[in-house]
Parts: structure tokens; C-alpha cells; sequence
């Protein structure tokens, strides 16, 4: 079955102000998500990034740059979750109703590449 | 990497859990860093929390969820005091912070409905209702260091606008560090007294979720429900467990038994209307309980008259079969404790019960002008009543027109507009009142 990489969005200091309540309210709804996604039998795996240490290295034309450390209001990648779904549209669906849609700044869907499709 | 998710571990989190720990880790924390520092206090609290935020939707939830806050708020605390020369002495009781909390790891969990006042948690009690601070503050400190509420849900809460809060909050953090105030309980002699205005702040506190007066809401349950849970704790540890508290205990539980029943579809429904089989009778054996305990005391507070008051509302199988007269005589020693003009009010209340309608409007003249009752639509609504219940529809309207001026909630504004609707129409019928 294709895989779906989960890219989480988020400004890193977008829960500073969050209440106790509104913290721990959030945290079930994540459990709850991953747990129906995994008794449907489609979580595969979910991990954090350690915040505010990402690098960037590219190469323009005076050489290799690297940016990074970033700043804190700037939108990372702060983790992501691997499912399995049928496809895109179920991917979608599935990501509906990841509470990160409502907490972060937005989810990207991307299919895992497993077959090296030639065409 | 193993399978956190679609196993058999515990998926829930104790009801409340992150404002309970807020509390308790603020306490602790306060303790050790000093009352002075309860800014740095807030922001480590809100740290860990924070920080659970981000692991745990990855991870799922720690076997020992308290430990887990505790263990990264001790080392957050312990990376700030690296960087401040005058809190590096603190480092060692930071570190004893785990093996004394229950966070220690081997030790059964604790319990999920078993709850202690730490020591830590009633000095910082203590603190927030400290008398050098003024009762608003030390609601709003309460609630935000005690009760872990952020200050947008106390602003709610209180129906207070959101600066004002915050403004009241760092205000009485200021005069906290300036005064010095000590992190502890009182000593003996004093315990009475700093006493008083805890139990001050926690009527308060459920006052202000009880009888709201403004907002949709009739019933704000977050308040009534810390109010209950603080005088519940206050009463279960043995420094406080003291007549005056258990008295209050047994108010705040009489009072809380009544509210299945005080609210219908959004409207108000009367004590003499309730359906009085949905009042709560655990609350009221809770409560009932309390007033036991409470009767051991030399002197009787203004919560024990208040507490029987309540009791025997209680007792009587129908409002009809109320003991007026009973409850006109705890009225009279209650106003002798504490003279307060609502308390008068009610007191009129039960005097036109038990001598006729016209000796409470009587007595209602006294009070009729007191500033205090300016704003409170309970004067005017119960003088309507009463001119109602007179045979003079014509001047109840008026009252409840003076009734609708007043502040009040959604619910309260729909029963006094019904309730003028009704006079109204009694007026129109009758023929002329004979009254000036």
C-alpha cells in the first residue's frame, strides 16, 4: 500500500501562550488521531525535529552557503508522521482531521517513492 | 523505533491534569527559586508544559505523565539558574525535586482520584491570598498560580476584561517581591486570621461562577468546581482542617447540590419551582458532612449560619413546607456577625414568609437606597415579587422594569422579561391598586 509522509508546518512559538487546558485539550487530540490511525492499521511512524537548530546548505554563485540556525518566528518543519493510505485522496482525508490542521500553519501530503516508477 | 500507537497503553489523561500540574509545579518551584521570582516561576511552568505539547503527539503519552513535566520543568529551572549568579545556591533543592515528588521512578503510580495538598501548594495558597493583597488579586493569583488558568480563561471567568487581569496579576507579583511576603504556612497564631481571607478568596471564587451576572452562562462550572476542589483539599489537611473551613466546605457543597436544578433549557428555574429530586445527594451528603465537623467550633463563622441556612432549604420536602421561621432566626444571627445589605435582603425574604408579605416590604425599606445594592437586580426582582404577592401587579412591573436595568446574565434578563410579561398582564385585568 503507498506511504504518505506527513510534513508538519508550524511557527515554533505558536503554542507560548496556550493554556494548561488548551495544551493538554490539543495533546489528546493528537493521541486520539494517531491511535485511530493505528487501530485502522495506517500509522507507521511519527517523529519530532529538534527545534530551532535546522541548517540549510546550497550553493550560489559565489560558493556553499549555509543559513541556519532560524530564527523562532520563522515556519519549520517541526515533525512528521508516516501513514498508509490507498491514495492521495484518502491521504487527504486522513489529514482532515489531524488536529495539526488547526494548530500549525499547514500539512503536507507527500507519497513516498517505493517502486522507482520508471514512466 | 517501537510501535507507540494501537497498543494497550493508558490513552487518556487525568481530567485536568495540565492545570493540576501547573499548580503543583509552581508551588514547588516557588518554594525553592522564592516567591520573588514568580514570573520565572510562570515561564518555566509554561516550559515544560509547552515542551510536552511538542513531544508527546510524536511519542504518545508518557508512562508517568507527572514525572515527565517535572523532570523537564527541573531541568529548564536548572539551565535558567546557570545564567543568574543570585539563584545558583538553589541547584541542589532543585535536584532533590524528583526522588520527593512521586515522579521517583519504581514507586507505584499515584493514584487518579486520591488528592493531597502538598505543603508546598497550601503555603502557596497562602501567598495568593495573602491580606496585604487586595481580594480581586488574590482571586485572579489564585487562579492563574493555584488553578493554572492562563489569564485570557480567568479574564472569562471573571468577566473581567483581559488587561485588567494581567494588570491585577503583576501588580500583586510586585507587591510580593516588594513586601518580601514569606513562602509558608502561618504559624498557630496567625492561622486563624491569614485563614479568613483564603476562605474570603474561595466564596469569591464560587460566587463568581454561581450567581455570574453577565454572559450566557448561568453557571460557570470551572469556577464552582475549583471553589469546591481548593475548600475540599483546605478541609483534608490537618493544618486546615479548622471549623471556619469545613463550614465553608459545607456552604459551598449545599449551595453546589442545588444547581441540577437551577437551570431548565437556558431558562432559570426558582427555589420555590425546583424539581427537587435532581438536587445532587451526594453533594449534599458531602456537605452535610462538613456542617458536622464544622459544628465542633467554639464560635460560629458567617459560613456556619450560611451553611444551615442552606441545610435547611434543604431539609424541606416542599417549598411550601420551608422552615421560615427557623430561617428567619439564622438571618437575624447572621446579620449580627456581618450586616451585609444582601443578607438583609434575604433576610426580608424569609420575614415575609413568616410575618406577611407587607412586614417584608417594610423591612425592605432600610435597604432599599444602599449604594451597594445599586446595580444588583435582586432588590428590585424580589420587591416585585413581593407587591407582586401583595395583589399590586401595577408596581411589581415597575420593579421589574428597574430589575432589567441591572447587570445580569442572558438567563437572568429572559426570567425577568417573563416575569414582567406575566404582571403586565395581571395589571391590565386589575381594577385599581390601593396603594399610593
Amino acid at each position: 500500500m503507498p506511504k504518505y509522509l506527513l510534513l508538519l508546518h508550524e511557527k515554533p512559538d505558536a503554542a507560548s501562550h496556550y493554556s494548561p487546558q488548551q495544551m493538554q485539550d490539543l495533546i489528546q487530540e493528537y493521541v486520539d488521531w494517531s491511535e485511530r490511525m493505528a487501530q485502522a492499521g495506517r500509522y507507521l511512524a511519527g517523529q519530532k525535529l529538534v527545534e530551532g537548530e535546522g541548517r540549510i546548505v546550497r550553493q550560489d554563485g559565489k560558493g556553499l552557503v549555509v543559513d541556519g540556525p532560524f530564527s523562532e518566528t520563522k515556519e519549520v518543519i517541526g515533525g512528521f508522521f508516516m501513514i498508509e493510505a490507498d491514495d492521495y485522496d484518502q491521504a487527504v482525508e486522513f489529514s482532515r482531521d489531524c488536529p495539526h490542521v488547526r494548530y500549525g500553519t499547514r500539512v503536507e501530503i507527500r507519497e513516498i517513492d517505493e517502486h522507482h516508477r520508471e514512466e | 523505533m517501537a510501535e507507540k500507537f494501537g497498543d494497550d497503553r493508558t490513552r487518556d489523561m487525568v481530567d485536568h491534569l495540565f492545570r493540576r500540574e501547573a499548580g503543583r509545579m509552581a508551588a514547588t518551584l516557588t518554594r525553592i527559586l522564592g516567591p520573588g521570582q514568580l514570573d520565572l516561576v510562570e515561564d518555566i511552568v509554561q516550559d515544560a508544559l509547552v515542551q510536552a505539547l511538542r513531544v508527546w503527539p510524536y511519542r504518545g503519552l508518557p508512562d508517568n505523565p507527572r514525572a515527565w513535566l517535572i523532570r523537564v520543568a527541573r531541568n529548564r529551572a536548572l539551565d535558567r539558574l546557570r545564567r543568574s549568579s543570585t539563584l545558583r545556591g538553589k541547584a541542589d533543592d532543585l535536584k532533590k525535586w524528583i526522588s520527593q515528588s512521586s515522579g521517583e521512578p519504581g514507586r507505584p503510580r499515584e493514584s487518579r482520584f486520591a488528592e493531597e495538598l502538598s505543603d508546598d501548594q497550601l503555603a502557596m495558597i497562602f501567598i495568593c491570598c495573602h491580606p496585604e493583597l487586595p481580594p480581586a488579586s488574590r482571586v485572579a493569583l489564585t487562579l492563574k498560580t493555584v488553578c493554572g488558568f492562563s489569564v485570557p480563561e480567568i479574564a472569562r471567568a471573571l468577566l473581567s476584561a483581559q488587561p485588567t487581569v494581567a494588570q491585577r496579576l503583576v501588580r500583586a507579583k510586585r507587591m510580593i517581591k516588594r513586601k518580601n511576603l514569606p513562602f509558608q504556612v502561618p504559624p498557630p497564631a496567625a492561622l486563624n486570621q491569614r485563614l479568613d481571607s483564603v476562605l474570603e478568596a474561595v466564596y469569591l471564587l464560587f460566587n463568581e461562577g454561581y450567581a455570574a451576572h453577565s454572559g450566557e452562562e448561568l453557571v460557570r462550572r470551572d469556577l464552582t468546581g475549583e471553589a469546591l476542589r481548593l475548600i475540599s483539599l483546605l478541609s483534608a489537611h490537618p493544618l486546615t482542617s479548622k471549623p471556619q473551613v469545613h463550614a465553608l466546605a459545607a456552604l459551598l457543597h449545599l449551595h453546589a447540590s442545588r444547581l441540577p436544578a437551577r437551570e431548565e433549557d437556558g431558562q432559570i428555574v426558582l427555589l420555590a419551582d425546583q424539581d427537587r429530586s435532581r438536587w445532587d445527594q451526594r453533594l449534599i451528603e458531602i456537605g452535610s458532612r462538613h456542617l458536622r465537623q464544622a459544628m465542633r467550633a467554639r464560635a460560629l463563622s458567617r459560613y456556619h449560619l450560611q451553611a444551615a441556612i442552606a441545610a435547611c432549604h434543604l431539609a424541606a420536602p416542599s417549598y411550601d413546607q420551608t422552615d421560615w421561621r427557623k430561617i428567619l432566626g439564622l438571618y437575624d444571627a447572621l446579620i449580627e456577625i456581618q450586616p451585609s445589605p444582601v443578607f438583609r435582603l434575604n433576610r426580608a425574604v424569609a420575614l415575609a414568609f413568616v410575618d406577611g408579605v407587607e412586614s417584608g416590604l417594610k423591612a425592605l425599606q432600610g435597604i432599599e437606597d444602599d449604594p451597594a445594592l445599586r446595580d444588583y437586580y435582586l432588590l428590585p426582582a424580589t420587591l416585585a415579587d413581593l407587591q407582586r404577592r401583595a395583589g399590586r401587579p401595577g408596581r411589581a412591573a415597575g420593579f421589574y422594569r428597574r430589575a432589567l436595568k441591572c447587570p445580569c446574565s442572558g438567563p437572568e434578563r429572559r426570567f425577568l422579561e417573563d416575569k414582567l410579561e406575566q404582571v403586565e398582564a395581571q395589571s391590565s385585568h386589575a381594577i385599581q391598586e390601593d396603594q399610593p
